[in-house]
């Protein structure tokens, strides 16, 4: 059992990082490069600017960043991989004034538990399923899952995925957005610190469409996962982009009753929101 | 006020009299009434039924309210029970207080029901009335015990309990205080340093890694106590017994009317009843076969049941099966078994000491 470190980094500390509120320390048990620690911070960050501390109720899934939630001090319920949406609901009918969001990865979301996310949104349960997508079981160590992109290498698609053998990814924003219940879905990109500002606008808009009670709401957050994709740590940001992000394009693709369909969404970084 | 009502509806009475205002299902035989009877009357008392797309889910949005304080429920038959075996599990030991509508079909899931079959090591208390009546008492004891020891209590009835109609009454029980909820997600403790983390392998706020083992081991010790504490157990006729007779469920009813009937007839034979299928009532077992020569268990499938009388008895007495395999057509459990003259053959078999053929 290690102790937190409660300070901040000094080269994070020199562009004016400070340890999150709703954070009970930044030191964290998963790799160097992660792109989940980044995208907690957004959503935490973005939970207590809204004022929602304490009205904030937490359903995570399980994968690598099941691992950060001891760090999270909001209300948290652990929940079994697939089945975060299921129980969001559960939580959110008996507290419907509580901030109920669930966290998940693509294995949890796309590969076990696609059934649940997508009753969830069509019943257009008012909960925010956020997707921490790095197209890769990262806990057991670099495995296919439904998200990975065709060409990539994965333990269990060693020459790359093939569409004819392993079949095609799944575009969730895409299969959510289109459905009656969803208000709001999109997909953002933490690999640049204007991707995690766009990120966090994101995961506002998301939250504050389930605080005004219109229905499903999801962000999609792609994120660097260097030791499950084989690769140097620093080439992490720079992979994602350009694989990950060629096929997952970061846009919105649900907001104010509008589809925008993953394919008329211009290439990274080309559509402002 | 005593009123005629179906098995289904008498149990989601209760159940809401009880305080339930969560309930999520997926229609299958013969549960369905129950999830009908929650859809109709939920939402009258503020409550939520909702009718959920699987199995799974239908548990997870009831894991999800219960972790919010609230009292819920979900249920199904064996098929779906089995679907939902990895959350009942680990429900458990995330100490949540599930009450489980089991409408088994037959008596085949007594394994299940007991055993369970999902991961991990983990107990739930299971009652099995024997009428709708009992099921009535059974049902807000169940709820009170789920929270007393924060742990999933079934109900485990089949077929003939969920639809047969009989006259009861439904009254809210009163029950010692209960203590507060205080281990509940409402989102108030972000921010305070003292959130919450609901979860099964003893996660602790604010320090890295998990401690599963101390947290397993003190879920052992729970599970111990309820089953010195929890057994409950229905005996007749018992005292001066040549035979005792040993059944569960709805199929004791007819099991206590021949033992009853051939009491009258002057036969030395006793009727034993567990009540709750886990804890096993062993000890009261014991007590209950003290002057007998044989004990015959009568139970509708290929032999579940026996294996706890076995154990119970640890082979101080013969034992020896009257029941078996006893099916419609449909699966439902309505067999030929399911008649009081096949029983008494089959008793008066077991007290003259002839097989019983299955």
């Amino acid at each position: 059992m290690s102790t937190q470190h409660e300070t901040v980094p000094a080269t994070a500390r020199k562009v004016g990082l400070e340890k999150p509120a709703l954070q009970y320390g930044v030191d964290h048990d998963l790799c160097p490069g992660c792109g989940e620690p980044l995208a907690l911070r957004c959503l935490l960050e973005t939970i207590e600017e809204l004022g929602c501390a304490q009205r904030a109720i937490g359903v995570i899934g399980i994968g690598c960043y099941t691992a950060l939630t001891p760090l999270m001090d909001v209300d948290l319920v652990q929940a079994l991989h697939g089945r975060a949406p299921s129980v969001a609901t559960g939580v959110k009918r008996m507290r419907p004034d509580s901030l109920t969001f669930a966290l998940q990865g693509d294995g949890d979301m796309v590969s076990e538990g696609l059934q649940e996310v997508i009753h969830t949104a069509a019943r257009g349960e008012p909960v925010t399923c956020v997707l921490l997508n790095n197209g890769v079981f990262g806990e057991t160590g670099g495995h296919m899952t439904a998200t990975t992109v065709l060409g990539q290498r994965t333990k269990n698609s060693l020459e790359g995925r093939d569409a004819a053998y392993h079949g095609h990814p799944i575009l969730i924003a895409d299969l959510l957005a289109q459905l009656d219940g969803t208000a709001y879905a999109a997909r953002a990109s933490v690999h640049d610190a204007a991707g995690v500002v766009r990120a966090k606008r994101m995961l506002r808009r998301a939250l504050e469409v389930q605080l005004a009670g219109r229905g499903f709401s999801f962000v999609e957050i792609l994120t660097m996962c260097p030791t499950g994709w084989f690769l140097p740590t620093a080439q992490g940001p720079d992979y994602l982009a350009k694989v990950l992000g060629s096929v997952h394009v970061v846009g919105e693709l649900k907001r104010d009753g509008r589809f925008v369909p993953t394919s008329q969404l211009a290439a990274p970084g080309a559509r402002a929101s | 006020m005593r009123r005629l009502m179906e098995g289904s509806e008498a149990m989601a009475e209760a159940a809401i009299a009880a305080g339930c205002r969560f309930f999520a299902g997926y229609p299958m035989t013969p549960f369905t009434e129950l999830l009908e009877s929650f859809a109709k009357k939920l939402p009258g008392v503020g409550g939520v039924c909702i009718n959920a797309e699987s199995e799974l889910e239908s548990i997870g949005m009831a894991w999800g309210a219960l972790a919010t304080g609230a009292r819920a429920a979900t249920g199904s038959t064996g098929q779906g029970i089995a679907l939902m075996q990895e959350s009942l599990s680990e429900i458990t030991r995330a100490e949540l207080p599930l009450v489980l509508f089991h409408m088994a079909r037959g008596q085949s899931d007594y394994f299940q029901a007991t055993r369970g079959g999902g991961h991990g090591d983990y107990r739930h208390l299971v009652f099995a009335p024997i009428d709708v009546d009992e099921a009535t008492r059974l049902v807000p004891l169940a709820f009170d015990l789920a929270d007393r020891w924060r742990n999933p209590v079934q109900i485990h009835g089949d077929y003939l309990l969920a639809h047969t109609s009989e006259a009861v009454e439904i009254q809210a029980t009163r029950f010692d205080p209960l203590p507060p909820k205080d281990w509940a997600v409402d989102g108030s403790l972000g921010g305070t340093g003292r959130a919450r983390n609901i979860n099964p392998i003893g996660m602790e706020k604010g320090r890295k890694g998990i401690e599963p083992e101390p947290f397993w081991k003190r879920l052992q010790a729970k599970h111990d106590a309820m089953e010195r504490q929890e057994p409950r157990f229905e005996a007749e006729h018992t005292q001066d017994a040549e035979l005792v007779v040993v059944a569960f469920g709805t199929l004791a009813r007819f099991a206590r009317y021949v033992v009853r009937a051939l009491r009258r007839e002057g036969q030395r034979v006793g009727y034993f009843r567990p009540v709750t299928l886990w804890p096993f009532p062993s000890e009261a077992l014991r007590q209950a076969v003290r002057s007998a020569h044989r004990v015959a268990v009568l139970e509708m499938n290929a032999g579940q049941m026996i294996d706890d009388v076995r154990l119970a008895l640890l082979g101080s007495k013969p034992v020896v099966a009257i029941g078996g395999i006893s099916s419609d057509s449909a699966g439902f459990g309505i067999g030929p078994l399911l008649d009081s003259e096949n029983v008494r053959e089959r008793v008066e078999c077991a007290l003259a000491g002839r097989e019983v053929s299955a």
